[in-house]
């Protein structure tokens, strides 16, 4: 027997060690008597996808748009561990500091491309300006980021220069993904981003979705109610009903054994 | 002494025809507008014996600070004697009496639709340009609320976004007159219809510009000695009218900017815009002797900067 001396250096896991990119406390948000996000809580680390999954009315959508600073929060605290905002309390910060962490640090895809793109401007263009406001004025380097952007998310190169509205739903999803990476985010934000596609069209976009999220490292948040979807992508599932967290834990946990009644109703409805 | 020879006679309508409020209004108003070059200050646009549209903005601009030793000139479109500068001018004159002249160099004060004259305006100068539509942001965003909102943040991005669109539809920047500029680095501008030839005119000017836009009722300025840049990308340089091979019609002059005149037989004529600068032209050739400024493009389309003329790519 040959046993080694060497003393072993024992390391704790990488979670551990690491703080979470995203850490959310305590976020509240009120529409007039009704409470929509209520004392959601949240962390997420670099490279991890959180699935978030509930029934229309839920909370998911409008804890999406807190994330991306869209709308202003009642009370809680949110940060980002990003370059130069590690401090700040970001629903504190100013209109342009708020707006410089959206565009850099943060993309987003909508269920619905009117939201995400402007139609009256080219494929090309829509990703483009992220890069503008970054502050790019070569039109040549405009052009080569929004190709490499558009091929990144498998968007057909010939079409770059079409209008969206010309182009088919699982396209125009590919668009709005590629200026969310524009500017290579930290964080993702998927709002029912397959929801409207046929089937096959939507496992083709999952497939860029997950490659990317490898080839990137990207941390994610994706809202689906399919949790066909979630299962594919997430790393951890977050359960909301009447906007709180009603169950939280990794993907496989809460699909095979849930423990929440209405997280149970859910799993056993899909399967 | 009896009360009436203490007072003014009747008149019947106050000086410059805008009562003194208003035109101390307008004056604030000019006074802001200088001191924030390029941003749009409101003010309340008076009734004037003319349609909208028809130069009240600039009419209003020019009556708040005319004086009685001033020497006007209106151009319509570089014309002086078109319906609606002849208009204008008789009726400022009547009702300040002031001397008017066709020679750019003798006016001290420019009212003017869509040009900029071809010499060069000085420091007692100030030009004054009717605008129609003062908001460059308009193309691009409806929303006037909006719109203010993005020039309050410098947030010009679609701006940019307009001219990238027409890169990648024309392979070149169509935009024609108004082409947007941002002044001193700060606000961007729509320099009223002026065309692109004009733009560099306002770079660094000696003289005041003053843009007044009567039916939407907002003015702005860009004060002498001011920086106005074209929106460009890096990599893709500013270009005025492409009109090298144009040769006026009447002068024989080339590099200055024309109106193209159709013939019966398809093909064009030409006859430089600005007819002051002609008629100096013309009466110099008889003998007269006329005191010339500097234009600002030479007769090889170079550009006049810092004392030498040079090609506008090196500006």
């Amino acid at each position: 027997m040959n046993l080694s001396l060497e003393p072993i250096t024992l390391e704790p896991p990488r979670l551990v060690l690491e703080k979470p990119l995203l850490e959310a406390h305590k976020l509240n948000i009120y529409y007039g008597k009704l409470h929509v996000v209520a004392d959601v809580s949240l962390e997420l680390y670099r490279a991890e996808v959180l699935g978030v999954v509930g029934e229309s009315g839920s909370g998911k959508s409008t804890l999406l748009r807190l994330l991306n600073l869209q709308e202003d929060v009642d009370s809680g605290d949110y940060h980002l561990a990003i370059e130069g905002y590690k401090a700040n309390n970001l629903f504190a910060l100013d209109r342009f500091a708020k707006r410089e962490v959206q565009t850099r640090h943060i993309g987003i895809v909508y269920q619905s491309p009117h939201l995400g793109l402007r139609m009256h401007a080219s494929s090309s263009g829509n990703v483009a300006e992220r890069l503008i406001i970054a502050g790019e004025r070569r039109y040549s380097a405009l052009r080569e980021a929004a190709k490499s952007s558009l091929a990144a998310s498998e968007f057909p190169l010939e079409r770059m220069d079409d209008l969206p509205r010309k182009l088919s739903g699982g396209m125009q999803q590919r668009v709005q993904l590629a200026k969310a990476i524009a500017l290579k985010p930290e964080l993702l934000l998927l709002d029912e981003p397959t929801t409207g596609l046929d089937v096959s069209v939507q496992a083709l976009v999952l497939d860029t979705l997950k490659r990317l999220q490898r080839e990137l490292g990207i941390a994610m948040i994706i809202v689906s109610h399919d949790l066909g979807v979630i299962r594919t992508l997430a790393d951890r599932i977050m359960v909301m009903r009447h906007g709180q967290v009603v169950e939280l834990g990794l993907a496989d946990q809460v699909l095979e054994d849930p423990q929440h009644p209405y997280t149970q109703q859910l799993v056993h409805a899909k399967l | 002494m009896p009360l009436k020879s203490l007072s003014h006679p009747y008149q019947g309508y106050s000086y410059a025809f805008l009562d003194e409020a208003a035109k101390r209004e307008l004056r604030r108003t000019i006074l802001k507008s200088i001191a924030i070059p390029g941003y749009q200050v409101p003010y309340a646009s008076r009734e004037v014996p003319f349609a909208r549209g028809w130069g009240t903005g600039g009419l209003q601009a020019t009556l708040a600070i005319i004086g009685p030793k001033d020497s006007l000139k209106v151009i319509d479109q570089g014309d002086d004697d078109s319906v609606n500068a002849a208009n204008l001018r008789r009726f400022i004159t009547s009702m300040t009496g002031v001397s008017t002249t066709t020679d750019t160099q003798k006016a001290s004060l420019i009212q003017s639709r869509h040009r900029i004259p071809e010499e060069i305006l000085d420091t007692y100068q100030t030009l004054v340009l009717q605008v129609p539509m003062p908001e460059p942001l308009r193309s691009v965003e409806k929303s006037r609320a909006v719109a203010q909102q993005m020039h309050a943040d410098a947030d010009y991005g679609l701006m940019w976004l307009k001219l990238y669109e027409q890169m990648v539809r024309y392979s070149q920047i169509t935009l024609g007159t108004g082409y947007p500029s941002l002044v001193h680095g700060r606000y961007v501008m729509d320099p009223s219809p002026i065309p692109r030839w004009d733009v560099p005119k306002l770079h660094q000017a000696r003289h005041l510009t003053i843009l007044s836009a009567g039916r939407e009722k907002r003015l702005y300025a860009v004060p002498p000695f001011t920086e106005v840049r074209p929106l460009e990308f890096d990599d893709i340089p500013y270009r005025v009218e492409d009109q090298k091979d144009w040769h006026c019609g009447k002068t024989g002059l080339k590099s200055k900017f024309m109106n193209e005149l159709p013939k019966d037989d398809g093909s064009s004529s030409y006859e430089i815009s600005d007819s002051g600068y002609v008629e100096k032209y013309l009466r110099q050739k008889e003998g007269e002797s006329i005191r010339f400024a500097k234009p600002y493009y030479d007769d090889d389309g170079k550009f006049y900067r810092d004392d030498v003329f040079r090609e506008l790519k090196d500006d």
